[in-house]
Protein backbone atom coordinates (compact mmCIF):
# COMPACT_ATOMS: atom_id res chain seq x y z
CA UNK A 1 0.00 0.00 0.00
CA UNK A 2 2.95 2.42 0.89
CA UNK A 3 5.29 0.96 -1.92
CA UNK A 4 5.16 4.51 -3.72
CA UNK A 5 6.18 6.50 -0.40
CA UNK A 6 9.20 3.82 0.31
CA UNK A 7 10.20 4.50 -3.33
CA UNK A 8 10.63 8.26 -2.65
CA UNK A 9 11.81 7.50 1.05
CA UNK A 10 15.14 5.99 -0.68
CA UNK A 11 17.74 9.02 0.84
CA UNK A 12 19.42 9.46 -3.19
CA UNK A 13 15.58 9.68 -4.54
CA UNK A 14 14.65 11.48 -2.19
CA UNK A 15 17.52 13.97 -2.79
CA UNK A 16 16.88 14.24 -6.52
CA UNK A 17 13.09 14.59 -6.17
CA UNK A 18 13.39 16.94 -3.50
CA UNK A 19 15.94 19.33 -5.32
CA UNK A 20 13.59 19.08 -8.68
CA UNK A 21 10.67 20.33 -6.37
CA UNK A 22 11.98 23.11 -4.00
CA UNK A 23 12.47 26.03 -6.59
CA UNK A 24 8.56 25.77 -7.49
CA UNK A 25 7.48 25.34 -4.05
CA UNK A 26 9.33 28.16 -3.50
CA UNK A 27 7.97 30.50 -5.76
CA UNK A 28 4.67 29.14 -5.13
CA UNK A 29 4.72 30.25 -1.48
CA UNK A 30 6.20 33.25 -2.26
CA UNK A 31 3.38 34.22 -4.82
CA UNK A 32 0.57 32.96 -1.99
CA UNK A 33 1.83 35.12 0.44
CA UNK A 34 2.08 38.36 -1.91
CA UNK A 35 -1.72 37.79 -3.03
CA UNK A 36 -2.26 36.95 0.81
CA UNK A 37 -1.25 39.85 1.93
CA UNK A 38 -1.94 42.45 -0.91
CA UNK A 39 -5.67 40.81 -0.72
CA UNK A 40 -5.46 40.71 3.04
CA UNK A 41 -4.22 44.85 3.82
CA UNK A 42 -7.32 45.69 1.19
CA UNK A 43 -9.89 44.16 2.76
CA UNK A 44 -12.49 46.04 5.15
CA UNK A 45 -12.88 46.22 8.49
CA UNK A 46 -14.74 43.89 10.35
CA UNK A 47 -17.79 45.37 11.18
CA UNK A 48 -17.34 44.16 15.10
CA UNK A 49 -13.59 43.18 14.98
CA UNK A 50 -12.25 46.07 12.78
CA UNK A 51 -8.89 45.59 11.44
CA UNK A 52 -8.14 43.25 14.01
CA UNK A 53 -8.79 40.54 11.54
CA UNK A 54 -6.14 41.12 9.86
CA UNK A 55 -4.57 39.04 12.67
CA UNK A 56 -6.51 36.08 12.04
CA UNK A 57 -4.78 35.62 8.74
CA UNK A 58 -1.60 35.01 10.25
CA UNK A 59 -2.98 33.36 13.74
CA UNK A 60 -5.91 30.80 11.80
CA UNK A 61 -2.89 29.19 9.51
CA UNK A 62 -0.43 29.41 12.58
CA UNK A 63 -2.56 27.34 14.52
CA UNK A 64 -3.99 24.95 11.68
CA UNK A 65 -0.29 24.04 10.94
CA UNK A 66 0.82 23.60 14.64
CA UNK A 67 -1.69 20.73 14.78
CA UNK A 68 -1.12 19.38 11.15
CA UNK A 69 3.08 19.56 11.98
CA UNK A 70 2.14 17.19 14.85
CA UNK A 71 0.00 15.03 12.50
CA UNK A 72 2.83 14.85 10.39
CA UNK A 73 5.23 13.68 13.16
CA UNK A 74 2.78 11.16 14.64
CA UNK A 75 2.71 9.26 10.81
CA UNK A 76 6.57 9.84 10.39
CA UNK A 77 6.48 8.14 13.93
CA UNK A 78 4.26 5.07 13.07
CA UNK A 79 6.27 4.60 9.92
CA UNK A 80 9.60 5.04 12.13
CA UNK A 81 8.35 2.46 14.84
CA UNK A 82 6.71 0.34 12.53
CA UNK A 83 8.78 0.32 9.07
CA UNK A 84 11.90 1.03 10.99
CA UNK A 85 13.03 3.38 8.04
CA UNK A 86 15.89 5.95 8.92
CA UNK A 87 13.93 8.87 6.77
CA UNK A 88 10.73 8.66 8.73
CA UNK A 89 13.12 9.12 12.02
CA UNK A 90 14.39 12.20 10.22
CA UNK A 91 11.32 13.36 8.97
CA UNK A 92 9.61 13.32 12.48
CA UNK A 93 12.50 15.15 14.23
CA UNK A 94 13.20 17.69 11.69
CA UNK A 95 9.21 18.55 11.69
CA UNK A 96 9.17 18.97 15.10
CA UNK A 97 11.39 23.10 15.81
CA UNK A 98 8.83 24.19 12.84
CA UNK A 99 6.09 22.34 14.64
CA UNK A 100 7.00 24.67 17.60
CA UNK A 101 7.86 27.42 16.10
CA UNK A 102 3.98 27.34 14.34
CA UNK A 103 2.66 26.68 17.69
CA UNK A 104 4.43 29.58 19.48
CA UNK A 105 2.87 31.99 16.79
CA UNK A 106 -0.74 30.56 17.49
CA UNK A 107 -0.19 31.42 20.79
CA UNK A 108 0.98 35.08 21.14
CA UNK A 109 -0.78 36.31 18.03
CA UNK A 110 -4.14 34.70 19.53
CA UNK A 111 -3.28 36.43 22.73
CA UNK A 112 -3.07 40.00 20.82
CA UNK A 113 -6.34 39.08 19.12
CA UNK A 114 -7.64 38.16 22.40
CA UNK A 115 -6.46 41.72 24.41
CA UNK A 116 -8.71 44.04 22.20
CA UNK A 117 -11.59 41.42 21.89
CA UNK A 118 -11.98 39.46 24.66
CA UNK A 119 -10.45 42.33 27.33
CA UNK A 120 -8.31 39.50 28.02
CA UNK A 121 -4.43 37.93 27.05
CA UNK A 122 -5.32 34.81 27.73
CA UNK A 123 -7.73 32.45 29.84
CA UNK A 124 -6.72 29.62 31.82
CA UNK A 125 -10.50 27.82 31.90
CA UNK A 126 -10.70 27.61 27.84
CA UNK A 127 -9.99 24.46 26.44
CA UNK A 128 -8.59 25.43 23.34
CA UNK A 129 -5.92 27.53 24.69
CA UNK A 130 -4.87 25.55 27.10
CA UNK A 131 -4.71 22.35 25.03
CA UNK A 132 -2.72 24.68 22.13
CA UNK A 133 -0.41 25.26 25.23
CA UNK A 134 -0.07 21.86 25.97
CA UNK A 135 0.97 21.15 22.49
CA UNK A 136 3.63 23.59 22.81
CA UNK A 137 5.26 21.98 25.56
CA UNK A 138 4.72 18.72 24.16
CA UNK A 139 6.88 19.45 21.20
CA UNK A 140 9.63 21.64 23.69
CA UNK A 141 9.62 17.86 25.57
CA UNK A 142 10.05 16.17 22.06
CA UNK A 143 13.18 17.91 20.65
CA UNK A 144 14.45 17.67 23.96
CA UNK A 145 13.96 14.27 24.18
CA UNK A 146 15.99 14.00 21.23
CA UNK A 147 18.47 16.42 22.17
CA UNK A 148 19.14 14.62 25.59
CA UNK A 149 19.63 10.95 23.88
CA UNK A 150 22.75 10.11 22.56
CA UNK A 151 22.28 7.02 20.68
CA UNK A 152 19.97 7.80 17.78
CA UNK A 153 18.14 4.72 17.03
CA UNK A 154 17.33 4.92 21.19
CA UNK A 155 16.25 8.23 20.67
CA UNK A 156 13.58 7.76 17.38
CA UNK A 157 12.41 4.78 19.23
CA UNK A 158 11.54 7.10 22.52
CA UNK A 159 10.61 10.18 20.83
CA UNK A 160 8.35 8.21 18.50
CA UNK A 161 6.47 6.79 21.30
CA UNK A 162 5.65 10.24 22.95
CA UNK A 163 5.01 11.77 19.35
CA UNK A 164 2.55 8.59 19.88
CA UNK A 165 1.00 9.52 22.80
CA UNK A 166 0.69 12.77 22.35
CA UNK A 167 -1.02 12.45 19.46
CA UNK A 168 -4.26 12.37 21.62
CA UNK A 169 -4.16 15.92 22.14
CA UNK A 170 -4.84 16.60 18.47
CA UNK A 171 -8.15 15.80 18.64
CA UNK A 172 -8.68 17.85 21.94
CA UNK A 173 -7.94 20.96 20.14
CA UNK A 174 -9.67 20.23 17.09
CA UNK A 175 -13.28 19.45 19.15
CA UNK A 176 -12.57 21.56 22.14
CA UNK A 177 -14.81 24.58 20.70
CA UNK A 178 -17.64 21.80 20.10
CA UNK A 179 -17.39 19.75 23.75
CA UNK A 180 -16.52 22.41 26.37
CA UNK A 181 -17.87 26.23 26.58
CA UNK A 182 -14.92 28.44 25.53
CA UNK A 183 -14.12 31.95 24.83
CA UNK A 184 -12.88 30.78 21.54
CA UNK A 185 -14.65 30.74 18.88
CA UNK A 186 -16.03 27.68 17.16
CA UNK A 187 -15.30 26.44 13.82
CA UNK A 188 -16.03 29.37 11.09
CA UNK A 189 -14.19 28.59 7.43
CA UNK A 190 -15.47 24.92 6.66
CA UNK A 191 -19.07 26.09 7.74
CA UNK A 192 -19.04 29.16 5.63
CA UNK A 193 -19.65 31.49 8.44
CA UNK A 194 -16.49 33.61 7.30
CA UNK A 195 -17.08 36.29 4.40
CA UNK A 196 -15.74 35.87 0.95
CA UNK A 197 -13.59 39.13 1.41
CA UNK A 198 -12.10 37.81 4.15
CA UNK A 199 -12.05 34.05 3.33
CA UNK A 200 -10.04 34.78 0.04
CA UNK A 201 -6.99 36.17 1.70
CA UNK A 202 -6.79 33.80 4.54
CA UNK A 203 -7.00 31.05 1.82
CA UNK A 204 -3.99 32.35 -0.07
CA UNK A 205 -2.19 32.86 3.51
CA UNK A 206 -3.08 29.10 4.37
CA UNK A 207 -1.67 27.77 1.34
CA UNK A 208 1.47 30.45 2.05
CA UNK A 209 1.97 28.67 5.30
CA UNK A 210 1.67 24.79 4.23
CA UNK A 211 4.26 25.47 0.98
CA UNK A 212 6.46 27.31 3.52
CA UNK A 213 6.30 24.24 5.75
CA UNK A 214 6.80 21.94 2.70
CA UNK A 215 10.16 23.73 1.61
CA UNK A 216 11.78 24.37 5.26
CA UNK A 217 10.72 20.60 5.97
CA UNK A 218 12.87 19.03 2.62
CA UNK A 219 15.36 21.55 3.00
CA UNK A 220 15.73 20.15 6.80
CA UNK A 221 15.47 16.88 6.14
CA UNK A 222 17.88 17.22 3.15
CA UNK A 223 20.14 18.51 5.66
CA UNK A 224 19.95 15.72 8.29
CA UNK A 225 20.91 13.39 4.91
CA UNK A 226 24.31 15.47 4.47
CA UNK A 227 25.14 15.35 7.31
CA UNK A 228 24.97 11.65 7.74
CA UNK A 229 27.42 12.19 4.36
CA UNK A 230 29.95 14.17 6.41
CA UNK A 231 30.16 11.79 9.44
CA UNK A 232 30.38 9.01 7.21
CA UNK A 233 33.56 10.54 5.27
CA UNK A 234 34.87 12.18 8.20
CA UNK A 235 34.67 8.44 10.19
CA UNK A 236 36.15 6.86 6.73
CA UNK A 237 39.14 9.43 7.16
CA UNK B 1 -4.11 48.94 0.28
CA UNK B 2 -5.38 50.17 3.66
CA UNK B 3 -2.25 50.31 6.12
CA UNK B 4 -4.41 52.75 8.85
CA UNK B 5 -5.01 50.14 12.07
CA UNK B 6 -6.56 52.35 14.13
CA UNK B 7 -7.46 52.63 16.84
CA UNK B 8 -5.99 48.17 16.94
CA UNK B 9 -2.25 48.77 15.79
CA UNK B 10 -0.82 48.64 18.78
CA UNK B 11 -2.09 44.81 18.64
CA UNK B 12 -1.79 44.31 15.01
CA UNK B 13 1.67 45.74 13.89
CA UNK B 14 3.01 43.09 16.70
CA UNK B 15 1.09 40.24 15.46
CA UNK B 16 3.08 40.76 12.21
CA UNK B 17 6.46 41.70 13.22
CA UNK B 18 6.26 38.03 15.83
CA UNK B 19 5.19 36.45 12.32
CA UNK B 20 7.94 37.87 10.11
CA UNK B 21 10.61 37.27 13.18
CA UNK B 22 9.64 33.83 13.81
CA UNK B 23 8.60 32.01 10.08
CA UNK B 24 12.08 34.38 8.66
CA UNK B 25 13.91 33.03 12.07
CA UNK B 26 13.36 29.63 11.11
CA UNK B 27 13.78 30.13 7.23
CA UNK B 28 17.29 31.64 8.26
CA UNK B 29 18.41 28.65 10.71
CA UNK B 30 17.45 25.97 8.19
CA UNK B 31 19.04 27.68 5.23
CA UNK B 32 22.04 28.50 7.28
CA UNK B 33 22.28 24.88 8.29
CA UNK B 34 22.10 23.62 5.05
CA UNK B 35 25.06 26.16 3.61
CA UNK B 36 27.10 25.34 6.21
CA UNK B 37 27.10 20.93 6.01
CA UNK B 38 26.93 21.77 2.12
CA UNK B 39 30.17 23.99 2.47
CA UNK B 40 31.36 20.94 5.04
CA UNK B 41 30.87 18.34 2.81
CA UNK B 42 32.55 20.15 -0.15
CA UNK B 43 35.84 20.45 1.70
CA UNK B 44 35.58 16.74 2.27
CA UNK B 45 34.68 15.66 -0.63
CA UNK B 46 37.70 18.08 -2.48
CA UNK B 47 40.26 15.76 -3.55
Amino acid sequence: MFDWLFRYANPARFMGLSGKLLPWLSAAALLALAVGLYLGFSAPPDYQQGRTVLILFVHVPAAIMATLVYGCIAVASLFSLVNRHLLADVAARTAAPLGAGFTFLALTTGSLWGKPMWGAWWAWGDSRLTSTLVQFFLYLGYIALWNAIEDETRAARVCAVLALVGAVNIPIIKFSVDWWATLHQGESIVSGKLAGVFLTPFLFMMVFYMLLFACLWLVRIRTVILERRVRALMGAA
Amino acid sequence: MNFDMSPYGAFIWPAYGLTVIVLGGLTLWTIARWRAVKAKLASLEKP
